[in-house]
């Protein structure tokens, strides 16, 4: 940590550089905040220097260089630019595998609601004002519409298995069933592991300590190889279920420790009020105390859920369908094998979406739970 | 109610009420057990019975046997004639080797960013700031994944990348110059661990001397005599060569010198940029966590800048640092799991092929879980032994 010594010269610049906005203009601005000393001033030109020169060889790359469309599967083209500039042509072409996998390609629109009512379904739930009882019929209502967009067999949609299902509903799908099944979970094992019963506290911290010590990984071998084992004869789920599984039980212990965290930060005369009222265990911890504690963690919970969606990604090393993985199958295509760049920028694109609005919501969280 | 005038039938229903209580928590503990308990041997029953069906026969006796998988990447002296516990002692080291490693690193680039985001230049924090928003919010997969396709991408050895005189870049992965190790070289390597010692011994001395009689005294003239000068004296008294093995292309592939797989490239700085990003956080808010009150008042005292900053800053901004620090180093240890995605062959790694090889599913998922579960437990004993040490002396 020695690095700390040659920190900058004044490590909480906070409050030094409002107090140095005052001289107003561009001139004042650029003097205050980049020229200030001579060591800012050679690590800004130097900065300068670096960023003016990676950003002309990205322009180069990905505009000026770059091919946008080629016509059907010829990428000599591409491959004869190959490093000098980027062959976007392959997002068009492969766009549709990507996002929806092998699914039927005249049903596709139905993944595509799926989607689109996964993110209303965000939007809605972000909303402070919207946050009642009649949430939960909502989330009800939206993951069965879901399940009968994806799943069809009746309203006269043909029946697809979800073996073809693919790409980013397949993500959304884990990451949202996981945290829908894992918040309860969650609360349970959190409450469980503050409760006075010994033999209760010790499974829950056994369940808790022996999934989050593992990586997510083995509980994925666990849920694809180790499973069928545990089933009795003629029992047999499917892959991408028992994949959710795993996961309902991974985000259970993480979110449980979360949980726990704002359980902590509730008052005791909270509990003593409650007892005081004569409130059952139940009532007492559903009305009183579990409000009071999540409202606490909110914040924290965003970032689990953030860390959680990007998890969802590692159902690529068990071969499930989800945008990680269909992309890395859509660059298999011969023709198209060298550019798994531009495909994986283009996914790195739609995850940066998802994870950014979270991460930017969780600010907004923390910034109002901050000023009141 | 007083002592005096006693309510027997009240007092009654109060201890009947409390052993109901316990009653009842009695009954719950014993139902939940219970379900766990029939639950486990249900499935233990399913799996006993399906292990017979496919005369997988349970143990650990199968790790005595020929493993037949290579590993490319083998620290220690192995071949696919060994044992499944040599392959898996080899798949620990592997493991340990991109943990610690990758600890080490991502805390240096990641405190180096969180003080760059603290920056009073703006075009430096900003940029620290864009660094840390993208890699936090792009799964570490997929980051792994680009980074393998980039090295893949690199030319091949006999055009490969030199940056620096004996540094090599190809899809080979990275080679650098390295330095025989002889006897003589050890020799010298452990004097310069006791000089670190000593003078670590020493410094102790000198600070307990300053809070005795208020006189500052300098360590840097001891140190450098004991660290570089004494290994120095020890490494002219016995005549160790220092000589550097410049990596050579012979053929299609390089001679000499130290190399990094690609696939170990990759990992390490996928988990070291990833990890680094959440380390800057965490070291910025540790650092903004101090009160502003503490650096003015170390200015009041008239003292030095980068003293204030080591003495009275940094140990009020590590104990918000280290609980967080260690989730990270834990979350990076249980990352370096992702390697079996590109092929670099680790515990995990080498426990699933084992798995596909022999069917020991329960047998590779429990050496798993007792491995991942003693590296977490020993850095959480290690970050914990550290914090005590920084914590707070309350008088």
């Amino acid at each position: 940590m020695t690095s700390i010594a040659d920190a900058p010269e004044n490590p909480l610049p906070v409050g030094r550089s409002r107090s140095r906005r005052g001289r107003g203009g561009a001139i004042g601005w650029l003097r205050a905040n980049l020229f200030s000393s001579i060591p800012s001033t050679v690590i800004s030109l130097l900065l300068i220097f670096l960023l003016a020169k990676a950003c002309v060889s990205l322009l180069q790359w990905g505009f000026w260089n770059a091919i946008w469309s080629v016509p059907d599967n010829q990428t000599g083209a591409c491959r004869a630019i190959r490093g000098l500039g980027a062959c976007w042509a392959v997002i068009p072409e492969k766009f549709r595998f990507i996002l929806f996998g092998t699914y039927p390609f005249d049903q596709q629109w139905r993944p595509a609601v799926a989607t689109l009512t996964f993110i209303a379904l965000f939007f809605v739930s972000s909303r402070r004002n919207w946050w009642r009882k009649e949430l939960v019929l909502v989330w009800g209502a939206a993951l069965v519409a879901i399940g009968l967009l994806m799943w069809g067999g009746v309203f006269g949609l043909p029946y697809v298995s979800q073996d073809r299902w693919g790409g980013l509903p397949v993500t959304l799908i884990l990451a949202t069933f996981g945290l829908a099944f894992g918040f309860p979970l969650g609360i349970v094992v959190a409450l469980g592991r503050r409760s006075k019963l010994p033999a209760i506290r010790s499974l829950c911290v056994l369940y808790v300590e022996l999934i989050r010590g593992v990586p997510l990984i083995s509980l994925l071998f666990m849920a694809s190889v180790m499973f069928p084992l545990f089933m009795p004869d003629g029992v047999n789920i499917d892959k991408l279920l028992r994949a959710q599984i795993a996961f309902v039980l991974y985000a259970g212990a993480y979110l449980a420790e979360v949980i726990r965290g704002g359980l902590q930060a509730v008052p005791r005369g909270q509990h003593e009020a409650a007892d005081a009222l004569g409130l059952s265990y139940w009532k007492k911890n559903g009305l009183i105390i579990l409000p009071q504690a999540i409202r606490h963690v909110i914040p924290p919970l965003v970032n689990t859920f953030i860390a959680f969606f990007k998890d969802t990604s590692l159902v690529l090393i068990i071969g499930i369908f989800d945008l990680l993985t269909t992309a890395k199958t859509a660059i298999i295509d011969p023709a198209w094998q060298s550019f798994s760049v531009e495909v994986y920028l283009f996914v790195g694109l739609i995850y940066f979406a998802f994870c950014f609005a979270m991460s930017r919501y969780s600010r907004r969280l923390e910034a109002q739970a901050g000023s009141t | 109610m007083t002592a005096s005038t006693p309510e027997p039938a009240r007092r009654k229903r109060l201890r009947i009420s409390l052993s109901q209580e316990r009653l009842a928590g009695l009954f719950w503990q014993i139902v939940v057990v219970g379900i766990a308990i029939a639950v486990v041997a249900w499935l233990w029953s399913n799996a006993a019975h399906n292990l017979s069906v496919r005369r997988i026969s349970t143990g650990f006796a199968f790790l005595g046997r020929e493993a037949g998988m290579p590993i490319a990447d083998a620290l220690l002296a192995y071949s696919p004639k060994n044992t499944y516990l040599r392959a898996f002692i080899v798949g620990l080291v592997n493991t340990l080797r991109i943990a610690v490693i990758g600890i080490v690193l991502a805390t240096v680039l990641g405190t180096m960013i969180g003080i760059a985001r603290l920056s009073s230049n703006w075009l430096l924090s900003r940029l620290a700031a864009v660094y840390v928003e993208v890699l936090r919010d792009l799964p570490l997969l997929l980051q792994l994944l680009f980074w393998y396709v980039l090295m893949q991408g690199l030319p091949a050895a006999r055009a490969a990348w030199m940056p620096i005189d004996g540094v090599f870049l190809s899809n080979r992965g990275l080679i650098l110059p390295s330095i025989p190790i002889d006897e003589g070289n050890l020799w010298v390597m452990a004097a310069a661990a006791a000089g670190l010692i000593a003078s670590y011994v020493l410094n102790r001395r000198l600070i307990a001397q300053h809070l005795r009689d208020g006189q500052p005294r300098r360590l840097w003239p001891y140190a450098l005599a004991l660290v570089i000068g004494w290994p120095a004296l020890v490494s002219w008294g016995l005549g160790a060569s220092w000589t550097i093995a410049m990596p050579e292309l012979r053929g299609f592939n390089f001679v000499g010198g130290w190399t990094l797989s690609p696939e170990y490239f990759a990992l390490l700085v996928a988990l070291v940029t990833y990890t680094s990003a959440f380390i800057a956080e965490i070291v910025r808010s540790g650092i903004q966590a101090v009160h502003r009150g503490q650096w003015d008042a170390a200015m009041a005292l008239g003292l030095r800048r980068s003293f204030a900053l080591r003495h009275i800053i940094m140990p009020q901004a590590l104990r918000v640092i280290i609980p967080p620090m260690t989730s990270q180093y834990l979350n990076l240890t249980k990352n370096s799991s992702l390697a079996v995605a590109v092929g670099y062959q680790d515990i995990v790694s080498i426990a699933n092929t084992t798995l596909n090889q022999t069917g020991q599913a329960i047998e590779a998922i429990a050496l798993i879980m007792l491995v991942f579960l003693t590296i977490s437990l020993g850095i959480s004993l290690f970050m914990n032994w550290y914090n005590a040490r920084i914590a707070l002396v309350e008088r």
